[in-house]
């Protein structure tokens, strides 16, 4: 079986969900693509597919990092697992 | 895994295409006057402005075959506004994938100022204006023309053209995150290959590389370049700033973006990124619908990021191919240059399939690696280079957006 998230740089706090219908509490196995490390962990939210999972504990106002690179930062506290989006996290630039 | 590079990885060859990516490509095109190589041969109907739509409707309706291509201005434009408005229409009517011309437009004198640029390419194009003569009048004459320069057109042969000879833009849309994981990158191994064997190619999308600015500028050819290309990005994201009512959370990122799990214009930026691929740098900075001058290479074009206002200022630039990765499911066609789309999203492929030239999916499922698909992606290239018409053109979809910079007088 595929990896159900990928992980672009192994610097990242975030990991996109590839597969349809992740579920809260379901255990899931993702591929670092540079590193090609495996890493799993447990959902703790519902994911669609492409949204984001936090790879560790965010705090509130910290910056969000994947592709190796600051896309933004956090507005809630995140904790590893949970979906991370716009309900959590905002650009800097706009 | 997905980025280790298969040495075996299998080489494609149908008909006349020959895709050796590195090595040599080839692919039958129709040679223009200019030298430049087209990949359709198409007769226009191309409007100076709004007021002479109808007419050129009406052509393309008299004389089967012959392409109108309507649009919404041209009237009482000034300054640079008018002049990306010459320079658009000129470059369509030059664009390589034309075979002859014939514009009509409410009167004479900026109707001639497009003729006389479309001939100066050595191009068939002849000029029909209104007033004095009414639609009727017009549209004989026009059709009568257009019947002439349709016959001829259909006489043009194909001949065997090398991948320098062919110009390929990018732009994605609909973009999510199976985008920057995907489709993009190999977009990005497509560019990587094809600037090593001379093809000419140009990204663009200015405000859509904010966050990611510097990396982008990193990969200019040289320091000159990058100035430039970071002048322009910075005076781009001005204007957003100058204009914004809020952090263009409804915008950009767009609705679609945001429900394929994008959140911030930083994480659009880099995924945006993944398509100038890892090695090819950007030899100039092109002004909206400027023509490359600089030899072979990659571009980078100053545009808007809504798709078809890019796709035609870089048709309006003389590119005569367009790669178009998607992840939600942009659908956009050109009237004038075939819209590859293809998108690494396995839901978008189960149901929007009618629109995707190219499944890259199986990356996600860690079953196909950058260089395959890449390679992939060369083939279906060439084999639309051939003829094979894309997603876009069997389902009809001909947008021509123009891009305007300010309001007219």
């Amino acid at each position: 079986m595929g990896p159900q998230f990928l992980v672009h740089n192994s610097a990242d706090t975030v990991g996109v969900v590839v597969v349809e219908d992740v579920r809260k509490g379901q255990s899931l196995t993702g591929l670092v693509m540079d590193s090609e490390d495996s890493v799993t962990l447990k959902a703790l939210d519902d994911i669609p597919l492409g949204h984001k999972i936090a790879l560790k504990k965010i705090k509130n106002n910290e910056t969000v990092v994947k592709y190796g690179h600051d896309i933004g930062r956090a507005v809630a506290p995140i904790a590893l697992g949970r979906h991370v989006h716009v309900h959590n996290v905002k650009t800097k630039r706009w | 895994m997905t980025r280790r590079v298969s040495a075996k990885s299998a080489t494609s060859r149908r008909g006349a295409t020959k895709v050796r990516p590195g090595g040599a490509l080839s692919f039958m095109g129709y040679r223009r006057e200019n030298g430049r190589v087209g990949v359709r041969n198409h007769v226009i109907a191309l409007p100076v402005d709004d007021l002479s739509n109808a007419a050129c409707e009406a052509v393309a309706n008299n004389i089967k075959g012959v392409l109108a291509i309507p649009h919404s201005y041209g009237r009482l434009q000034f300054g640079a506004d008018l002049e990306l408005h010459f320079r658009t229409m000129i470059g369509t009517g030059t664009n390589p994938n034309v075979a002859a011309v014939v514009v009509i437009g409410i009167e004479p004198g900026w109707t001639k100022r497009i003729v006389d640029g479309i001939r100066a390419s050595g191009k068939p194009c002849e000029g029909f204006a209104i007033e004095g003569n009414g639609d009727l009048q017009t549209i004989a004459a026009a059709s009568r023309k257009a019947k002439e320069f349709l016959q001829k057109a259909s006489e043009a042969q194909r001949e065997l053209c090398k991948a320098e000879d062919l110009w390929v833009a990018v732009k994605c849309g609909e973009s999510d995150t199976t985008s920057g994981l995907a489709a993009n990158p190999t977009v990005g191994n497509f560019i990587d290959k094809v600037d090593a064997v001379g093809m000419t190619t140009c990204f663009g999308e200015t405000s859509e590389l904010t966050g990611a600015e510097q990396v982008c500028a990193s990969r200019a050819a040289n320091d000159k370049v990058r100035k430039k290309f970071l002048k322009t990005w910075s005076d781009y994201n001005d204007m957003i700033l100058a204009n914004k009512t809020n952090d263009l959370s409804d915008s950009q990122p767009t609705k679609g973006n945001i429900a394929g799990g994008l959140t911030t214009i930083e994480e659009k930026a880099f995924g945006n990124l993944e398509k100038i691929g890892r090695k090819a740098r950007f030899v100039d900075v092109l002004d909206d619908g400027e023509t490359p001058a600089q030899g072979p290479g990659l571009y980078f074009m100053n545009t808007s990021s809504a798709a078809a206002e890019c796709v035609t200022l870089q048709a309006a630039a003389g590119f005569a191919v367009h790669l178009f990765p998607t992840g939600q499911g942009n659908v956009i066609g050109n009237p004038i240059i075939p819209v590859i789309k293809l998108t690494g999203n396995p839901r978008t492929v189960r149901l929007m399939s009618e629109h995707i030239d190219l499944d890259v999916s199986d990356i996600l499922r860690g079953k196909m690696n950058f260089h395959k698909a890449g390679d992939a992606l060369i083939e279906i290239t060439m084999r639309v280079a051939n003829g094979r018409l894309t997603c876009a053109e069997a389902l009809g979809h001909r947008e021509y957006t123009l891009t305007k910079l300010y309001r007219s007088a």
